[in-house]
């Protein structure tokens, strides 16, 4: 059955922002289903919030719209669009719940839009915990199998009291209903615990729904992928087993495919319950994911959940099998079948089949502890990890070992030299799931502990336990031999271990290590991902390496050109610069280049196997890189490396691939390092005639306190060569000084701590442009929000800079160009500049793709990250200009009057993180990056774009209500005009005494509200923590004082993220607010897509 | 000296093909030599049921998924009294077997069994060879005194080959015997036992079915004198080119109209005794993964195959033969091979396939079903 012929448009709701739980995956998932169906020649409409992604890209959808992802304004854009149907299972949780909202509210009946590729009915089913039980008994029914975990559905804090004794006591498992990631799930061990984290999934849960569970904690935890179509064909792409087991969230574990330890009646047992259950919640197509948890000890299943849609675990079955879920999803829900479908990879047989694995998948998240100090690091139900790796290998040593390494965290590799420690202890810490337990339990394993032990104190599955004692002992003989031989070699490389660790543990150098290797013929051969374990030939180069026979990597004639990704994603390092990657391997493939993706990444587009000409799924360090450009040199001419677009990780390689004879296009090694030397770039900014903020570096105390002195506080400080502001710090006076110097270990005689002024009150601009060597092309020019001092990655930004003039952005160009020249830039450069008074600071430079390259690349409709590549290898921005990549005439950094404004927003994690108290953590912004994504509103004027930004970001600001406004003295001058303007538009103002004086004394009322130290008043008065907690504010300006620890505030913007109340900390943002509010409370806001504003930007260009 | 308990000091061992490729590895199971025919499963579960499938008998069977023995060995999984491989090839053996049922460890079962095997070598190399040069004689040396390379691949040379192979009286049980009906007892069956797997005949005993289970060498009247409601010719291995005996007691029951049901072989034996003829493929289909159209009904079932051998019958037209009008009811999607037959004015099918599955997916259970129908209409 072909093609459905009814459906002539298409509207596809993207995820937004990235946020922990919701990540790049649905980038890959919603670009794949947007390609098919263009392909199909429907028109695709696309929403998404965030500009970092390519599905955002204006060439992959017919309209694509940047705009928020609410119910209101995809209500715009089908009232403009008219799409026929509705697509809603490829954008995660949050385009599922848009879609409900809208069925909900008759809007799709209203404008005659079908949803495809699910019903409401189903997704109730799926998602709805006592509807998703009656699933499963019906299942059990039927086939005999399957169950859930003996379980209470509450809506009251009443009712989860009375749920525990139901259960028969604790500990108890909360799941809320409806929310994505897991969020606001956790074990309750007693009655304290009980009360916060279900009374946190009540207000989560858009329907105050949770759920009490039977504690299944140590149980084995199983997924399978499955995809149904419209004549009912099932099949089961993929079953991953988790190493941890449950009670981890399966996005916390370390996950493996295919399963490992289920004989084949229990796996067909959850086969049939997994098709059982996609019949019955009523999937009509598309895919779906189904999570078991298996009784170790009697096999007992339980039915954990469904998604009915693609997900997480979705994208890494199909960067794990090669058979794309989203893209078959996408073909399924406009009416093809399985069998109809042709498999990619083999091109000869059908989709309609289960892929086999004759090798090992291993997946480990990458988490950001080091970000949240304060949180507690356990892990639980909720999900935490802000990304992940993934290896393959020929079996489960190497391919964990790959993953491990894949993660680039010091510390994250299993290392066998030094005193593992007390083997009773290790134990006993090996108890709680963490970041990196599998490390302590390596560390155990030294210790002496046994396969028993080990057991008891985790429950991992004694397959993989064994596992860990086989890599221990092979440690053990590396140790042992008196020389590497090359059965040795052969066989630790066989088991995963990386050049570096056998060198850390024979006592020699890395390259070392390699130089013997290679001696002895002990190379890796790179395999393919076939999806048929070799039973057809496989047409799509999809390679991970293997210390195996026989390779099969084909020779090419068409010089290739290997592009180095950015590896998992972390807080700093996101998708944004899988982005540009995927941009340089699009724009190198239509010059002609045979182009080559190396990543680790399974989230991403560039590990889609259709992206490049060539995959790598390997690592990125300089051992697993070398191996490849080896392999390749074997195959055909290679024509350069490129580094500069993945982020710190491949730029961090690029000197030592120069060193061994690699060929690096693009800004040279040298070049790199006098940028990102204090020493080397202070020359440069001083032959520029630039000045750069005061600054110094010290290894002790007395040196940091002798040029803090000299400089005069508050002054920054930082450990040298960090990413993402890691360890980044105002201090504010000498004693803080001390102990900032003393908490610190990272300071060492080679790694100085940077003390440099701090400049109060400056305004942060960032820049981004092209330089060939002889012109520049500034990219543009995003003027921050907030004030220097809060990280770059966590400020909200403008483009066009809306307080610069031309005299400022001539100064900026004039600056910039000279820098790109004296560092030497072939490519990308992104410079950040503080504006204090009338001096322009210059304070820091990174020679590579930046985070806003996208937001900067969408914002002007320019493609800088092609161009950069194109320049990388040769082509002068003249030629690009010729070519039409980049405009025939001017720059980003001279757009027209009517160009739109674009604003970014950065999206925090807060919600994620406890301490170990269960109490929420500071939302301060500071020097320190910690927000894990982005959206970007796009308006004709600011104060519409700020609105939309905002709504994108944290939901619709109020245009009236309740505001409560708390800030420190300094900011208290800066509030009185913004706070005047909320008034005028309609406002109560809600103030602490301090602030209230103030705004009185200028002629504002404000309600006067007690501090939460103040306690509730004598007649019952709430405080304003108990207010916000009641629901009872609709806005809160709260900023931090000094660098204070936990004063008020902190309680305030702990409540104000449980309750979802939009929080502003710096007056700036307050400023910015208020013009939102002012252009939502005048008239209605628009929508236009990608496409129309670059049509009139263009034509303005011209 | 190590303090290894690691087992690398296992003896050295060689795969050697026909072609004259060999690998090197590692002794797996007993240690000794094999020979037989190269085949390779994708199966990633289900290792005890594929070692323990009559119709791996005289075949050395190449596991493509790496890791195997994982789960142990029970006493419950498998399809017969012993392992019917004549080899194993694996790359990654388990250590620690882990699973609440498993008695004991794999690599102990092979060696109690005396199967030779090899393990660390790499498979997907030698799938692909076989892919690319399909199924030959291979041999397995194991030991720390190996012949040279020369001999090895005379001896391999000198192995006999499947094609005209006739081995299901070699498997097959050498007296009746009975699997009696789960619950009320509705139809008997006569079960023609070509090599026949363990869950073939409890799939039936699950419908009320009584089994009856017959030598290869059962007749016509021995068939006959369980007086079956519906005749069942089972899997095996060997080349059915070669089984003139249970192709003639087949055409008698079809003669008769009795009610008839066969699987692997068993269909290869239909497509013979119609007339159809039955040819060797390049490498078989040997995996749990393979998806299958049901014809009739236009549905795609994934579906459990071990057979190398295929029956030739047109796919687009229906076949006039002795007993009336025969169509092609299953394809294989992957490459257009008959997978069943159905006749359509005579109560009997077939399929090339493992509805029973055992290991594999459970998708075509439903023609157990078709097989009580046939019966039911019969009585009726």
């Amino acid at each position: 059955m072909p093609k459905r012929t009814d459906i002539q448009s298409v509207l596809v709701i993207g995820s937004g922002p990235i946020v922990i739980g919701q990540a790049a995956e649905f980038d890959y998932s919603g670009t794949q289903a947007c390609r098919v169906l263009r392909a199909e020649g429907l028109r695709v409409v696309l929403v998404n919030s965030n500009p970092a992604t390519i599905m955002t890209d204006p060439e992959i959808a017919d309209a694509t719209y940047v705009e928020p992802i609410t119910p209101e304004f995809v209500e715009k854009i089908i009232a403009k669009e008219r799409p026929d149907a509705l697509l809603p299972t490829l954008g995660g949780q949050t385009a599922l719940n848009t879609a409900i909202s809208l069925h909900e509210n008759g809007v799709l009946e209203k404008y005659g839009v079908e949803l495809i590729g699910a019903n409401v009915e189903a997704i109730h089913k799926g998602e709805d915990r006592d509807q998703f039980k009656l699933v499963v008994d019906a299942v059990n029914s039927k086939i005999g199998y399957g169950e859930s975990a003996r379980s209470v559905i509450c809506h009251s804090m009443e009712d989860v009291i009375a749920g525990v004794e139901e259960l028969g006591g604790y500990p108890v498992v909360v799941r809320p209903s409806f929310t994505m990631g897991g969020a606001g799930s956790g074990f309750a061990h007693d009655e304290e615990e009980l009360r916060r984290i279900a009374g946190q999934g009540l207000t989560l849960s858009p329907t105050t729904e949770v759920l009490l569970e039977e504690s299944i904690l140590g149980w084995k935890e199983y997924e399978l992928e499955l995809m149904r179509d419209k004549h009912d064909n099932v099949v089961v792409v993929c079953s991953i087993e988790n190493f941890d087991p449950m009670g981890v969230h399966t996005g916390d574990s370390i996950t493996v495919a295919p399963a490992m330890t289920l004989t084949d009646r229990e796996y067909q047992i959850l086969r049939d319950i997994g098709i059982a259950v996609i019949r019955e919640v009523g999937v009509d197509t598309g895919g779906c994911n189904i999570q078991f948890a298996v009784n170790p000890v009697d096999g007992r299943v339980i039915v954990i959940e469904m998604n009915p849609r693609v997900s997480r675990s979705s994208a890494l079955a199909s960067k794990a099998t090669g058979f794309p879920i989203a893209k078959i999803a996408a073909k399924l829900a406009v009416g093809y079948t399985l069998d109809e479908i042709p498999n990619d990879i083999t091109e000869q047989t059908p989709a309609s089949f289960e892929p086999t694995l004759d090798y090992v998948v291993v997946k480990a998240p990458r988490f950001a502890f080091e970000k949240f100090p304060s949180a507690d690091s356990s892990l639980t139900t909720t999900m935490k990890s802000v990304g992940e790796a993934m290896a393959i290998g020929r079996n489960f040593t190497e391919a964990l070992q790959k993953a491990l390494r894949s993660l680039e965290k010091k510390g994250s590799q299993f290392t066998f030299v030094g005193e593992p420690g007390d083997k009773a202890e290790l134990l006993v810490e090996a108890v709680r799931p963490t970041d990196g337990r599998i490390n302590t339990v390596m560390q155990a394993i030294r210790a002496g502990a046994t396969q028993e032990e080990v057991f008891e104190a985790t429950k991992i599955d004694p397959w993989f336990v064994d596992q860990l004692f086989l890599i221990k002992e092979i440690a053990d003989e590396l140790a042992a031999a008196d020389k590497l031989d090359p059965d040795l070699l052969a066989e630790a490389k066989r088991h995963g271990f990386s050049d570096q660790q056998i060198g850390e543990i024979r006592g020699l150098r890395e390259d070392v290590v390699r130089e013997v290797r290679h001696a002895l013929g002990v190379r890796p051969v790179y395999k393919t991902v076939d999806t048929c374990a070799a039973e057809f030939a496989a047409r799509t180069p999809y390679f991970y390496s293997s210390y195996d026979e026989e390779t099969e990597v084909a020779s090419r004639e068409k010089p290739a050109v290997i592009i180095l990704g950015s590896g998992p994603n972390r807080i700093g390092q996101g998708i944004e610069f899988d982005y540009s990657c995927v941009h340089a391997s699009f724009a190198l493939s239509d010059a002609g280049y045979e182009t080559v993706m190396v990543n680790c990444n399974p989230e991403t587009v560039s590990t889609d196997y259709d992206t490049s000409d060539r995959l790598y799924f390997e690592p990125l360090t300089l051992e697993d890189v070398l191996e490849i450009v080896h392999a390749e040199s074997l195959a055909g001419p290679i024509a350069g490396v490129v580094v500069q677009l993945g982020g710190q990780t491949p730029l961090g390689l690029s000197q030592a691939l120069k060193d061994n004879g690699v060929p690096v296009v693009g800004t040279s090694p040298e070049a790199i390092h006098a940028a990102e030397d204090r020493g080397a770039f202070g020359q440069v900014l001083a032959e520029a005639g630039l000045p750069a903020p005061k600054h110094g570096t010290a290894t002790t105390f007395a040196g940091a306190k002798a040029i803090a002195d000299e400089i005069g506080y508050p002054v920054l400080v930082r450990p040298s060569y960090v990413l993402g502001g890691r360890g980044m710090e105002i201090v504010y006076d000498e004693a803080r000084l001390e102990s900032y110097i003393a908490e610190s270990t990272e300071i060492s005689p080679s790694r100085p701590v940077l003390v440099d002024r701090f400049l109060d009150d400056a305004i942060e601009i960032d820049v981004d442009a092209l330089y060939d060597g002889e012109e520049l092309y500034l990219g543009g020019v995003m003027e921050h929000i907030e004030e220097a001092g809060i990280h770059s990655g966590d400020s909200a930004c403008a483009l066009p800079p809306i307080t610069l003039g031309g005299f400022d952005i001539k100064r900026l160009r004039a600056s910039t160009e000279a820098i790109a020249k004296g560092v030497g830039v072939r490519g990308l450069i992104n410079i950040q500049f503080a504006m204090a008074g009338d001096i322009l600071y210059v304070l820091e430079a990174n020679p590579r793709a930046s985070r806003t390259v996208p937001f900067t690349s969408k914002a002007t409709a320019v493609p800088l990250a092609k161009a950069a590549a194109r320049i990388s290898l040769g082509a002068t921005i003249a030629e690009l200009r010729a070519e039409g990549l980049l405009p025939a005439n001017g720059d980003g950094g001279e757009l027209p009057l009517d160009a739109p404004i674009s604003v970014k927003e950065a999206v925090m994690p807060w919600s994620r993180f406890r301490d170990i108290h269960g109490r929420g953590v500071d939302t301060v912004l500071g020097p320190e990056m910690r927000s894990t994504g982005e959206v970007m509103g796009i308006d004709s004027v600011f104060g519409t774009a700020y609105a939309k930004s905002q709504a994108g970001a944290y939901g619709p600001l109020p245009t009236k209500g309740r505001a409560f406004i708390s800030v420190a003295n300094r900011d208290k001058r800066s509030m009185i005009f913004p706070a005047r303007e909320l008034v005028a538009h309609g406002f109560e103002l809600l103030a602490t005494s301090g602030t209230a004086e103030v705004l009185k004394r200028n002629g504002i009322n404000a309600t006067v509200v007690r501090k939460q130290s103040e306690g509730t008043g004598p007649n019952g008065e709430k405080t304003i923590v108990q207010l916000i907690h009641d629901g009872e504010v609709d806005l809160i300006v709260n900023t931090p004082y000094g660098t204070g620890g936990r004063l008020d505030g902190y309680d305030i913007r702990t409540a104000a993220v449980a309750r979802s109340v939009p929080c502003l900390t710096t007056v700036q943002a307050l400023a910015a607010a208020v013009q939102g509010i002012d252009a939502l409370n005048h008239g209605d806001v628009g929508v236009r897509s990608l496409q129309e504003h670059a049509e009139h930007l263009t034509a303005a260009r011209d | 000296m190590t303090t290894s308990t690691r087992g690398a000091t296992k003896a050295p061992a060689v795969l050697v093909l026909e072609d004259g490729r060999m690998f090197r590895g590692r002794a797996y199971g007993a240690v000794g030599v094999t020979f037989g025919e190269a085949v390779f499963s994708t199966g990633m579960t289900g290792y005890q049921e594929t070692l323990t499938d009559p119709s791996y008998h005289r075949q050395v069977v190449v596991m493509t998924a790496p890791h195997v023995g994982n789960t142990g060995v029970n006493d419950e999984d498998p399809e017969s009294k012993r392992i019917w491989v004549a080899g194993y090839v694996v790359r990654d053996p388990a250590r620690v077997p882990s699973n609440w049922r498993s008695r004991r460890s794999l690599d102990e079962e092979l060696a109690g069994q005396g199967v030779v095997g090899i393990s660390g070598i790499d498979t997907r190399a030698l799938t692909r060879h076989l892919r690319e040069r399909g199924a030959m004689r291979v041999g397995i040396f194991s030991g720390n005194a190996l012949p040279d390379e020369g001999t090895m691949l005379t001896e391999v040379r000198q192995a006999p080959e499947m094609k005209g192979a006739d081995l299901s009286t070699e498997v097959a049980t050498k007296e009746p015997y009975v699997v009696p009906a789960i619950g009320t007892k509705k139809f008997t069956v006569a079960a023609v036992d070509l090599g026949i797997k363990g869950m073939t005949p409890h799939r039936m005993a699950e419908r009320g079915i009584e089994v009856h289970v017959l030598p290869a060498t059962a007749t016509v009247e021995d068939v006959y004198a369980v007086q079956p409601d519906g005749v069942f010719f089972s899997n095996g291995p060997g080349d059915p080119a070669t089984a003139g005996h249970p192709v003639s007691v087949m055409r008698a029951v079809l003669e008769r109209g009795t009610p008839l049901f066969g699987i692997c072989f068993g269909n290869q034996i239909l497509g013979r005794a119609l007339g159809f003829g039955t040819y060797k493929l390049k490498y078989g289909h040997r995996g749990i993964n393979q998806p299958v159209q049901d014809r009739t009904t236009g549905k795609v079932e994934v579906t459990a195959h071990n057979h190398g051998f295929a029956v030739d019958a047109p796919l687009d037209k229906v076949s006039e033969t002795p007993y009336g009008r025969a169509e092609v009811s299953h394809v294989c999607l992957n490459d257009q091979v008959v997978e069943g037959l159905q006749l359509l004015d005579k109560p009997a099918f077939s399929v090339q396939y493992h509805p029973e599955a055992a290991a594999g997916p459970h998708d075509a259970a439903y023609l157990f079903d078709r097989f009580v129908s046939l019966m039911e209409g019969q009585r009726a």
